[in-house]
C-alpha cells in the first residue's frame, strides 16, 4: 500500500525536527510550534489552550512529543524566559525548541494543566496519533478521539479506517466514527440513525450515555432509533448488574474469608478468642512495606517480585510472634476464656501502639504491582486484576490450608488433640507443641492475609481492628471448627452484603446482615455446619 | 517524667529571667504558662491528628526562643484522648481545672468539639479549633480557625460549575455517615437546588467510618455519570476509608477528565498512603497547599521538616490553621498583657495575624476567620498543584446562608455578644 503524502509529510517534519533545529524554523507549521511554545512558557491556562490549538494545527510531528510531555506533565519552563524543556517518557530531557538533548535547569517548573485542558490535550493527541505506525498507539487514539467528540478528526479518522489491517482497531475506530458522526448535529439524518444502530450494538456506560444525551434533542426517525437503543442497552446492563454484584460479592466474600481463615484455626480448631488476630494481619502488611522498601533501596527494577516475596516473610513473621504470644501469654489461660480474651485484647492494643511508635500513625505507602493494576471487560462485566489476585490467592491458601490439615502429620495431630486432647495426650502426641504450632500456622496465615490485604486497605495501625469483628462473624456463622463452614460463610455474607448494598445503602447493608446473622445464631447456635459428636462437649 | 523536669527548667529559667529584669511578674504564679494540647495520639484519629501535637510543639518551642509570651516561658501539656469523645471531655477538664492552661489547641471531629463544649464553657477557658467543619456554631469560647463551608464547599462546588471545572450539570455527594459530611451535603444540596440543579441530578451517599469496600459505591458512580451529563464527585468522606476509596477509583479507571472527585478531607498527609499515578487530576479544596509559594511558608516547610527530622513530612491545612490561631492567641495576650481568659476571648476579634498563603487574617467577631480559598489538582508525587483561588480572603459564616434554619442567623461576640444572633426578630437564640 503506498503511503499517503501527508503521513509522508509529517514523517518528513519529524526527521527534519530531530535533525537540526534551524530545519524546524523553516518545516510547515513551525512557526506554529513556536508561538505555542511562548505561549506555554507563559504557564496561565488561557496560554496553554491556545498553544494546544495551535499544536492540533500544525500538524508537525515534533508537536506530539510537546503534548504528550504536557498531558503527563514532563513539559518545563523557566519563569521568565522563553526556554521550554521537555522530557520522554525514559526521562531524557530535551530543549523543546531545537529537539537537541540537554539537562534542565533546577530552576524550571512544569506546565500545570487542569481537568479541561487535559482532556483537549487528549483530543489534540487523539487526532494527531491516529496515523501512527505503532498500534497500540493507533489504538489508544481512537479511543481518546471518542472522548474528545470533536467531529472534525472525521476526515482523519476515514484516512485511518482506510489503511487499517487490525480487526480490533478498525472496530474501534468504527465506534469513534460513530461516536462523532451521531455527536455532530450538522451530519445527516440517515448517517446519525446508522451511527445510533451500531452504538446501541454496544453495552457501555459511555455509548449509553451520548445517546441518552442525544435523545434529549433528537426528532423523529433518530429519536425512535435512540430510545430503543437505550432500552436495549439498559436490559443488557440488567442482566451486567447481576453479575456484577454476584463478582462484587466474590470478592468482598474473598477479603472476608482471607481475614477469617486464620482465626478459624486459633478459635475455630484450638478454641482461643484471640482479639489479636487483627494484629497479625496488620503486621503482615507492614512486612510487604518493609520489603518493598528493601526493593526500592536495593533493586527497583524488581519491584513487582516485592509482593510475592514477601508473602512467606509475612507468614515466618508473624507465626513466630504468634508463637511468642502463645508460648508468653496464652498458654497459661488454656481453658479460661474470659482471661484469654482480655490478655488478647491488651496484647492487641500494645502491638498496635508499638507500630505507631515506629513507623509512625500516618498510612503507609504499598505500590502496587504491575500485574495487579488495572481492569479488563468480561462481556461488559469489568473486573479489576487486583480484586482478582486476592480472589485466586485467597483460594490456593485455603487449599493448602486443608492439604496440611488433612495430609501431613502435624494436620493429624493437630486434629486429634482438638477431638480429644487427653487421649490424644495419652497416645504420645505432645500436645503443648501442637499447640504452639496451631497458633503459629493461624498467625502465620493472618499474616499472608496482611500481604494482599495491603494492597486494597490501609497499610496502618488500625488495619488489623477493621477486620476483626467481621473474622469472628464468618468463623460463628460458618460453624466453628470447620474450615468448609468458614469458606462458605464468607462467601454468603459477601454476596449477601453486595446484593443488598444497591438497595439499602453501605450503612444499612451491615446493620441488616448483623441482625440476620443474629436471629441465625438464635436458631443454630452452632452455625452453618456444626461439629457433631463428642468433640462438641470438649 | 520528661514534663516535670521540663516544667522544672522551665520555671528555673522564668526565675532567671524576673531576677536579670528585676520587676515582679505581673501574675500571681510565675513560671512558664501552660498550653493545652488536645489531640488523639492513639485510635483511629491518631492518624491525623498526632501531625498536630508535632505542629503545636514546634510553634511553642519558637516562641520560647523568642522569649516566650509577656516574659514568660510557654510549656505544652500534651494529653491523649484516644479517639474516644467522652475521653475528650474527661481530658479537657484535667487540662483546665488540674494543669491551668492559659488556652487549649485540639480536637479533629465536630463529635469531640461538641462533647468538649460544656466543659469550655463551665470552666470558662480558650479553645483554638483548627480543622474545616460543618459551620452551624459559634461560642463564645471556641475560636474556629479551619474553614467553615462557605470558605471550603461552596466554591468548591462553583470552581466545578465554571467553564475551567468543566461544567459539571451532574452531581454526587458521597461522605462518611456523621455529622459533618451530612450538614455540609445538606448544605451542598440547598445551594445546588438553588442554583438550578434538578433533583435526579443529585445522588447522596453515605458510608460508615472505615468503609473498605468501595466496588459497588464506585461502579454506581460510573452509572450515574452515563446519564449523559458532565458529573463530578463531592467527597466529605473522611479518615481511614479514604485510601480504599481512591484505589477502587483508580482501579475501575474512573479518570479526572470523565468524573472528577474533589475531597474535602483529603490533604498532603492522606495522600502519602496512596499511588497517585493513576489519581492524577482529581481535585481537593483547602485554604493552604503545601506547594503555594511564599517566602513565609518556605520558612514554615524548612522548619517543620527540621523539627520532625524527616525530609519527607508535609504540611497541610489544619496545621496552617494551629500556625494562624496560635500567633492570634499571642499577639491578642500581649495585646491585653494578660492570660486571663475572659480578656483574651474580648480581644481576640479583630486581631490580624499572617497566614502562609501570603495574605493576612483576621479574627472575626463570630470567632471564625478570614482565609483565601485554593482549588488543587493531585500530582504523580502526592502534592497539589493550584488550579484556581479566590482573589480575596473569604470571611467564615458561622450560620449558612443557604439552609432555612440558620440563614437568618449571625454570631457576633463583639456588639451583641451572641453567638446565634436571629437579623429579622433582632433577637439572641434563633
Amino acid at each position: 500500500m503506498p503511503v499517503p503524502a501527508f503521513l509522508r509529510v509529517l514523517w518528513a517534519a519529524l526527521w527534519l525536527a530531530l535533525s537540526s533545529g534551524l530545519a524546524v524554523a523553516q518545516a510547515p507549521g513551525a512557526r506554529d510550534i513556536e508561538t505555542a511554545l511562548d505561549k506555554l512558557a507563559a504557564d496561565s491556562f488561557g496560554d496553554t489552550e491556545a498553544a494546544i490549538a495551535l499544536i492540533a494545527r500544525s500538524g508537525v510531528a515534533a508537536g506530539v512529543a510537546i503534548l504528550e510531555a504536557l498531558g503527563d506533565r514532563r513539559l518545563f519552563f523557566v519563569a521568565g524566559d522563553t526556554a521550554v524543556f521537555y522530557k520522554d517518557a525514559a526521562g531524557r530531557s530535551f530543549n523543546a525548541r531545537s529537539g537537541v538533548a540537554t539537562d534542565i535547569p533546577a530552576s524550571a517548573s512544569s506546565v500545570r494543566l487542569n481537568n479541561r485542558l487535559r482532556g483537549q490535550v487528549q483530543a489534540a493527541l487523539g487526532s494527531m496519533t491516529l496515523l501512527s505506525p505503532d498500534p497500540a498507539q493507533r489504538l489508544k487514539a481512537a479511543e481518546t478521539v471518542v472522548k474528545s467528540r470533536d467531529a472534525s478528526a472525521l476526515p482523519t479518522i476515514d484516512a485511518a479506517l482506510a489503511q487499517e489491517k487490525d480487526d480490533g482497531i478498525r472496530r474501534a475506530l468504527e465506534d469513534a466514527r460513530a461516536v462523532l458522526t451521531l455527536s455532530s448535529t450538522a451530519a445527516p439524518e440517515p448517517q446519525r440513525i446508522a451511527a445510533a444502530q451500531r452504538l446501541a450494538a454496544n453495552s457501555d456506560n459511555e455509548s449509553l450515555s451520548l445517546l441518552r444525551q442525544m435523545a434529549g434533542e433528537a426528532r423523529g426517525g433518530l429519536k425512535d432509533t435512540l430510545d430503543r437503543g437505550i432500552a436495549a442497552i439498559e436490559g443488557r446492563q440488567k442482566l451486567q448488574l447481576a453479575a456484577q454484584t454476584v463478582w462484587f460479592g466474590i470478592s468482598l466474600g474473598s477479603v472476608l474469608l482471607l481475614a477469617a481463615i486464620g482465626l478459624a484455626i486459633t478459635f475455630g480448631v484450638m478454641g482461643v478468642i484471640n482479639m489479636a488476630h487483627g494484629e497479625m494481619v496488620m503486621l503482615g502488611a507492614y512486612v510487604t512495606f518493609l520489603v518493598q522498601e528493601g526493593f526500592r533501596a536495593k533493586a527497583p527494577h524488581l519491584i513487582d517480585w516485592s509482593l510475592p516475596l514477601a508473602i512467606p516473610l509475612a507468614f515466618l513473621a508473624t507465626a513466630l510472634v504468634g508463637i511468642a504470644i502463645e508460648r508468653g501469654v496464652i498458654r497459661f489461660l488454656y481453658g479460661r476464656p474470659l482471661e484469654t480474651l482480655l490478655a488478647t485484647f491488651g496484647i492487641s492494643l500494645i502491638l498496635q501502639q508499638a507500630i505507631r511508635s515506629w513507623f509512625g500513625p500516618t498510612n503507609l505507602s504499598v505500590a502496587s504491582p504491575s500485574f495487579m493494576t488495572g481492569a479488563f471487560n468480561v462481556m461488559g462485566l469489568q473486573v479489576t486484576y487486583g480484586r482478582l489476585w486476592i480472589v485466586v490467592f485467597t483460594l490456593v491458601i485455603f487449599a493448602l490450608l486443608l492439604v496440611i490439615l488433612k495430609a501431613t502429620p502435624l494436620g493429624l495431630q493437630m486434629r486429634a488433640v482438638t477431638q480429644n486432647r487427653r487421649m490424644a495426650s495419652a497416645m504420645g502426641i505432645r500436645t503443648r507443641f501442637v499447640d504452639m504450632m496451631t497458633f503459629g500456622l493461624g498467625s502465620g496465615i493472618a499474616g499472608m492475609a496482611g500481604v494482599a490485604l495491603s494492597q486494597i486497605d490501609n497499610v496502618s495501625p488500625n488495619l488489623g481492628q477493621s477486620y476483626i469483628i467481621d473474622s469472628f462473624m464468618v468463623v460463628v456463622f460458618g460453624g466453628v471448627g470447620n474450615l468448609w463452614g468458614t469458606l462458605f460463610a464468607a462467601f454468603t455474607l459477601g454476596i449477601a452484603n453486595k446484593g443488598l448494598e444497591p438497595f439499602a445503602g453501605a450503612v444499612l447493608a451491615k446493620i441488616a446482615i448483623l441482625v440476620l446473622l443474629i436471629l441465625f445464631i438464635q436458631k443454630r447456635p452452632r452455625g452453618l455446619f456444626a461439629l457433631k459428636g463428642r468433640a462438641v462437649d470438649q | 517524667m520528661a514534663f516535670t523536669r521540663r516544667s522544672i527548667l522551665g520555671a528555673a529559667a522564668g526565675g532567671a529571667t524576673v531576677l536579670a529584669s528585676g520587676i515582679r511578674p505581673a501574675s500571681a504564679q510565675a513560671g512558664p504558662v501552660k498550653i493545652g494540647i488536645l489531640h488523639s495520639l492513639s485510635g483511629t484519629l491518631a492518624i491525623s491528628e498526632t501531625t498536630l501535637k508535632d505542629v503545636m510543639l514546634m510553634l511553642i518551642e519558637e516562641q520560647n526562643k523568642k522569649g516566650g509570651v509577656l516574659g514568660r516561658k510557654l510549656e505544652a501539656v500534651v494529653v491523649d484522648p484516644a479517639s474516644n469523645w467522652p475521653l475528650f471531655a474527661e481530658k479537657a477538664r484535667e487540662l483546665i481545672s488540674k494543669e491551668k492552661v492559659a488556652a487549649t489547641f485540639g480536637c479533629w471531629t465536630s463529635v469531640s468539639r461538641k462533647s468538649v463544649l460544656p466543659v469550655f464553657k463551665e470552666l470558662n477557658s480558650v479553645l483554638f479549633y483548627p480543622v474545616q467543619y460543618e459551620g452551624e456554631e459559634s461560642e463564645r469560647n471556641v475560636f474556629y480557625t479551619g474553614a467553615a463551608p462557605n470558605q471550603q464547599a461552596i466554591p468548591a462546588v462553583d470552581y466545578l460549575m465554571s467553564k475551567d471545572g468543566g461544567e459539571a450539570k451532574r452531581w454526587v455527594l458521597a461522605g462518611t455517615d456523621y455529622v459533618y459530611p451530612r450538614t455540609t451535603n445538606k448544605i451542598l444540596e440547598a445551594y445546588l437546588l438553588a442554583k438550578g440543579v434538578a433533583k435526579d441530578d443529585i445522588m447522596i451517599n453515605y458510608t460508615p467510618f472505615g468503609h473498605s469496600d468501595w466496588q459497588t459505591i464506585v461502579a454506581d458512580i460510573k452509572k450515574f455519570g452515563s446519564a449523559g451529563k458532565k458529573t463530578a464527585v463531592v467527597s466529605t468522606i473522611n479518615g481511614d476509608a479514604n485510601v480504599p476509596f481512591y484505589k477502587e477509583l483508580a482501579n475501575a479507571g474512573v479518570k479526572a477528565t470523565d468524573i472528577p472527585v474533589v475531597a474535602f478531607s483529603v490533604g498532603e498527609e492522606e495522600l502519602a498512603g496512596i499511588d497517585t499515578t493513576n489519581l492524577v487530576g482529581h481535585l481537593a479544596a483547602w485554604n493552604y497547599f503545601q506547594s503555594i509559594k511564599s517566602p513565609i511558608n518556605d520558612a514554615f516547610i524548612k522548619q517543620w521538616k527540621e523539627f520532625t527530622k524527616n525530609p519527607k513530612r508535609v504540611t497541610n491545612d489544619p496545621m496552617e490553621a494551629h500556625f494562624i490561631g496560635f500567633n492570634m492567641w499571642v499577639k491578642a495576650v500581649e495585646k491585653v498583657k494578660s492570660f486571663d481568659a475572659d480578656k483574651v476571648i474580648d480581644a481576640l476579634p479583630g486581631i490580624e495575624a499572617p497566614n502562609l498563603t501570603g495574605g493576612i487574617s483576621r479574627m472575626l467577631p463570630n470567632h471564625h476567620i478570614t482565609k483565601p480559598v485554593f482549588i488543587g489538582e493531585v500530582r504523580k508525587d502526592g502534592q497539589f498543584d493550584i488550579v484556581w483561588q479566590t482573589k480575596d480572603l473569604v470571611a467564615g459564616d458561622a450560620w449558612s446562608k443557604h439552609l432555612d434554619g440558620s440563614k437568618d442567623l449571625i454570631g457576633d461576640w463583639v456588639d451583641k455578644k451572641c453567638g446565634n444572633f436571629n437579623v429579622k426578630t433582632s433577637k439572641c437564640g434563633a
